[in-house]
């Protein structure tokens, strides 16, 4: 593909955006809004998923943290493998979306956030047996107090974002 | 049929599914499986308050919030009808654990002894509800992202930040589920 460089309008909203690596891919093309509707569908499964195979379940959580049980394990594990062929094949075949744009890929950054923030988010895990998707999921099954481990969740990632600049990473 | 889908469904059949999202997102519309995301999106949508990270057009990012609305109403039908309504298994030894907190309801995936809103104002609540929510939104994203944008986007793109930040995931889970989290459930 020649037209290969994306051209952003506004650089400042890129270099924040690219903060999170998965914010760094833009689309050229202009869809109606109701196309991310697909996206919907997608979740949906993936919700049904989390519920059906008890992934959302705060005890297995306690089991995969206590080494009581496989499942989860055998989740990601499963996940992970499937994913990784998939990304192979995708750039060894060059295959393009569904509407002819080139998929791509960027390399995520180390930085120490990694670590301390993966620790944090690993006590929030065990604590509350969800990672960010289960949640939204368990608020779908009608646990209605988990709205306030979301809001918790949200107000933990904005005082991420104030103390940012004073965090080591 | 039906009777096959009411029942948990094995680490395969799930594993399998959810690594399918990987490339059934990035086939749709070059996107890349993550959901802590949405937690910034709401923030950049709801309370910028000047911050840097927060001011960028979340607008473009919109598709990653129907994606977690998608998960909210999965949740939501399998609850109302691929429900087996049997009470969730546990293993023996977590059982035996639980039940000297008095945790003994496996009626929910969720237990209800610990998560509901009579127990918000409690110790145990506060520390379990507020705290660890705050922790897996604060985590996440000084991680830069959750189980699903490093565990699994990442490692499917070999990326060994993301493997450092899995590795600290678990070890973060091992060290609250074993040494502190049974200090706070005997509160």
């Amino acid at each position: 593909m020649e037209n290969k460089n994306l051209v952003h309008s506004d650089p400042m909203d890129y270099e924040v955006r690219s903060l999170d690596t998965m914010c760094i891919n833009e689309s050229e093309l202009k869809h109606p809004w109701w196309y991310n509707f697909k996206y919907l569908a997608v979740g949906l499964i993936f919700g049904i998923v989390f519920v059906k195979a008890e992934i959302i379940s705060w005890f297995r959580i306690q089991e995969m943290f206590r080494l009581q049980s496989f499942h989860m394990y055998g989740v990601i594990g499963t996940a992970v493998v499937v994913g990784a062929i998939s990304v192979f094949l995708i750039k060894q075949l060059k295959i393009k979306t569904i509407h002819g744009e080139d998929i791509t890929f960027s390399d995520k950054k180390f930085n120490k956030g990694q670590i301390y923030g993966g620790l944090m988010f690993g006590f929030g895990w065990a604590i509350t047996g969800a990672c960010p998707g289960p949640l939204f999921a368990q608020l779908g099954t009608g646990v209605l107090s988990i709205s306030v481990v979301i809001l918790s969740a949200i107000a933990g990632t904005w005082t991420y974002g104030y103390l940012r600049d004073k965090l080591p990473h | 049929m039906i009777e096959t889908i009411s029942q948990p469904w094995p680490w395969y059949v799930a594993g399998a599914l959810i690594g399918l999202i990987v490339p059934a997102l990035l086939l749709l519309g070059n996107k890349h499986f993550g959901i802590s995301s949405n937690l910034r999106h709401i923030c950049a949508a709801c309370f910028p308050s000047n911050i840097p990270f927060f001011k960028y057009d979340w607008k473009k990012e919109s598709w990653n919030l129907f994606f977690v609305g998608g998960i909210l109403i999965g949740g939501f039908l399998s609850a109302q009808y691929l429900g087996s309504n049997e009470p969730v298994v546990v293993h023996p030894d977590l059982a035996k654990e639980l039940a000297t907190y008095g945790i003994d309801d496996y009626s929910g995936l969720v237990p209800v002894q610990l998560f509901s809103f009579d127990n918000l104002f409690t110790a145990k609540g506060i520390i379990m509800m507020i705290g660890g929510g705050f922790l897996v939104g604060f985590g996440t994203r000084y991680a830069g992202g959750c189980t699903s944008g490093h565990a699994i986007m990442g490692l499917s793109n070999l990326q060994w930040p993301s493997l450092v930040a899995t590795i600290c995931f678990m070890v973060g889970g091992f060290v609250m589920a074993n040494f502190i989290l049974p200090y706070i459930l005997s509160l």
